[in-house]
């Protein structure tokens, strides 16, 4: 059958079960909008190209299927580098489509004319120049495998205007061809057997456990295996900020968020434990803190699919590469056989009544305002968690409200909770609440948001408005750059260097208002619960919630950077008591 | 005048890449370690008897990063079809070198009689100048350049060494495709 590669680049799309995409057009790109008039695909027109990186982002992150952008070339392109940086960050399955300057152009800097593949080589898992129309179906399948399979990453497909243009056979390759394709690219999925053992042995043998979770259990779909491990050895969870969801915040064994601002039982859990397992986590800098001082008593087992991540930080005792569902599954048997014959686990009790006594000493606090006193965004959270409807998914910026949002929430399921994790970008919540909004139509998406972040990505909510997608936005608004203030406050002699926003100056409610959305504002602590109750009974166009609160607010518990987790800040009615933390 | 030897030097390491013949590969390489903050001694490309297929040797610096995270890395690059660590000591190693050196016909003699001595060739002959070619073993290769800087070197350039796995009963190639070196 013959078509233009415009018609094979859509038609690939929708084989490759693509309900959904987001995207801008623009000249290079024109020739693969028409067809998609046809298609079955869904198209979200955006307002500016990262948000539709975002969105693909957020729409992957609660689906588990790799989210779809398509721009034009040039400046479209280089606004997609946030968001396919932060998709490589955080190991998000997402294919991204690139229109570039006809061929015979390429390379004389036409018009909107960019090196896409050369800007987006290190920020993509794999991306690719198709210089002929035929080459398309197979490029898209690549495309498509790479970025689901393995550790899931963004892809990128660049396609001249030509290309899309020129007549091709319509050939669809087969999973061989596809396989066969790719020499190089053949991602390890089962544990080494021995090395499973080898853990199942150590796990057994440890008298101070933890399960160190990170987000590749929720790429590799294996929450239940989790459970199902974590019960039957007794161990005590922690879930990384990529994580959490992945283990119940309500069951008894979960520890809740270690790192620079998780809880101080978690933190010090992993950092006095003789066996860390840990499971799709990389050791990331925001949970070690200074490394050499990071758990240094404990024995490693590293669950990983990514086999570069294995003795990256820290060089493992049982290195085990493998996609962390099967892995655990296979461990847990293992466990099984050993217990059956005859092996016993050792005796953790004075473990578990350690960390229960942190438990009790040292939870999740801040002091509530006086009346009169500006409001505390914790308050607001923790009121907007306790009005959530069930399976509400939360999604949020990247700051101080990010940290209090995973803190203060309580995940009971995995995918409701989407964040900027490795990469750290502001902006990203309106835009990835929008596509986990329309990857989850029947859930509240809520996306917590600083006033600073909400500057950078707002313009979507017209989006949102537009498209009929009715998210809902706290923010938390303390006219400061928060976490930046916080720091500058702590390290930086309260010399307060162009962190000062404007709490009136743009004036949200308005804001929210000229882009077709309710907005409502939040002064005192009495008007929190109607907004967030009025907020939920809107169900047909997007809400924002402007709660001013508290500027001097700060997040603790707090490892400060380049100290090790022994040097935690606890919160100030805590730390008299920090001798406790032994 | 110093000979110097690097063979027995643990500070570096070949890697044989075999990778698929595409565009933009070397930048992907090439990308890889500027990004990752590893650095590298030479670098060879050249396609192989199979044309979907290229080698990429290249002499990396392990003082600065474990050849372990280079590998496991560079292993991640789709287009990266088999990694190879070939051992310095059980391995034939080959560059090309050439020079242009000063010389008038008071030491034109000299230089022809060193190329002599180690092989070379002489390209060309100018009034006072004269271009040289070597190939073999690198560390012969820095010896010759060392006894030509003596007559002023003018142009020099190299090509950075390819490598293939000794063929002896004792050669030994780790392939050390995505695994634990």
């Amino acid at each position: 059958m013959k078509m233009t590669g415009a018609q094979a680049l859509i038609k690939a799309l929708e084989m490759e079960g693509t309900e959904v995409m987001f995207g801008l057009p623009g000249g290079c790109i024109l020739p693969a909008y028409d067809p998609l008039l046809d298609s079955s695909i869904r198209h979200i027109l955006v307002r500016h190209e990262q948000g539709a990186g975002h969105m693909a982002e957020g729409y992957a992150h609660v689906t588990g299927r790799p989210g779809v952008a398509m721009v034009t070339s040039g400046p479209a392109a280089t606004n997609m580098v946030t968001p396919l940086c932060d998709a490589y960050m955080d190991s998000i399955p997402m294919v991204c489509i690139t229109g570039q300057v006809p061929t015979s152009a390429i390379g004389t800097d036409a018009f909107q004319e960019c090196d896409t593949v050369g800007i987006t080589r290190s920020v993509t898992k794999h991306n690719e120049l198709v210089m002929s129309a035929q080459d398309l179906p197979l490029a898209i399948r690549q495309a498509f495998h790479i970025a689901t399979t393995g550790r899931p990453g963004p892809t990128l497909i660049d396609i001249p205007k030509d290309v899309l243009q020129n007549s091709m056979e319509w050939h669809w390759p087969t999973d061989a061809e596809v396989i066969d394709s790719l020499p190089g690219y053949r991602p390890t999925m089962k544990g080494h057997p021995r090395m499973i053992k080898e853990a199942a042995r150590l796990i057994l043998e440890s008298e101070r456990p933890i399960l160190y979770v990170g987000g590749g259990v929720l790429k590799a779909r294996a929450a239940e295996a989790l459970v199902e491990l974590a019960e039957l050895t007794n161990i005590h969870v922690v879930t990384t900020l990529m994580a959490r969801g992945a283990f119940p915040d309500s069951h008894p064994l979960c520890l809740g968020m270690p790192g620079m601002h998780g809880n101080a039982t978690a933190i010090t859990a992993m950092q006095q434990s003789d066996l860390l397992v840990a499971l799709g986590a990389r050791f990331d800098d925001r949970i070690t803190g200074k490394v050499s001082s990071f758990a240094q008593q404990a024995k490693i087992i590293h669950v990983d699919i990514d086999p570069a991540e294995q003795g990256k930080v820290r060089r493992p005792d049982v290195p085990i590469v493998g996609d962390c569902r099967l892995v655990i599954e296979e461990i847990v048997k293992a466990i099984r056989e050993l217990l059956a014959t005859g092996s016993t686990q050792a005796d953790t009790a004075v473990w578990k009544s350690r960390i229960s006594g942190w438990r009790e000493q040292f939870p999740l606090s801040y002091e509530p305002s006086e009346p009169g006193e500006a409001l505390k965004p914790q308050f607001c959270l923790e009121a907007l968690r306790d009005s959530a409807p069930p399976d509400t998914i939360l999604v949020s910026g990247v700051g101080q409200h990010q940290m209090w949002s995973s803190q203060y929430w309580r995940f009971d399921k995995p995918y409701t909770w989407v964040n900027s994790g490795g990469l750290g970008t502001m902006g990203f919540s309106v835009p990835a609440a929008i596509g986990a909004k329309v990857g989850r139509p029947d859930a509240t998406v809520w996306a917590i948001d600083g006033d600073g972040c909400f500057q950078m990505t707002a313009q979507e909510l017209v989006t949102a408005s537009t498209e009929r997608i009715p998210v809902k936005v706290a923010i938390l608004n303390n006219s400061y750059l928060g976490m930046v203030r916080q720091w500058q406050e702590m390290f930086y002699e309260e010399r307060y260097s162009e962190v000062y926003l404007s709490p009136d100056t743009p004036d949200f409610v308005k804001w929210a208002e000229a882009m077709g959305c309710v907005g409502i504002r939040v002064d005192s602590p009495e008007e929190v619960q109607p907004a967030i109750d009025k907020a939920n009974s809107i169900d047909d166009r997007p809400v924002v919630v402007d709660f001013r609160v508290a500027a001097s607010e700060k997040v603790f518990p707090m490892v400060p950077a380049g100290f090790g987790n022994d040097d935690l800040l606890l919160p100030p009615s805590q730390m008299a008591r920090k001798e406790f933390l032994r | 005048m110093s000979v110097t030897s690097t063979t027995s030097q643990p500070n570096y390491h070949i890697l044989s890449v075999l990778v698929q013949n595409r565009s933009g590969v070397l930048a992907r390489v090439a990308g890889l370690f500027a990004r990752r903050g590893y650095n590298i001694f030479s670098l060879a490309v050249a396609p192989t008897e199979d044309e979907a297929l290229s080698r990429i040797t290249v002499v990396v610096d392990v003082e600065s990063t474990p050849l372990e995270q280079i590998v496991k890395q560079l292993f991640k690059l789709i287009e990266v079809v088999k990694i190879s660590e070939l051992d310095p000591r059980r391995s034939v190693e080959r560059e090309l070198l050439l020079a242009t050196v000063r010389a008038t016909c008071d030491d034109r003699g000299q230089v022809v009689e060193l190329a002599n001595i180690f092989e070379g060739k002489i390209l060309a002959v100018g009034v006072d100048a004269i271009t040289v070619s070597l190939d073999g073993h690198p560390d012969k290769l820095d010896d010759f350049e060392e006894l030509l800087r003596g007559y002023g070197i003018v142009e020099l350039q190299r090509t950075g060494r390819v490598a293939l796995p000794k063929l002896d009963r004792e050669a030994r190639l780790r392939a050390v495709k995505g695994k634990v070196v």
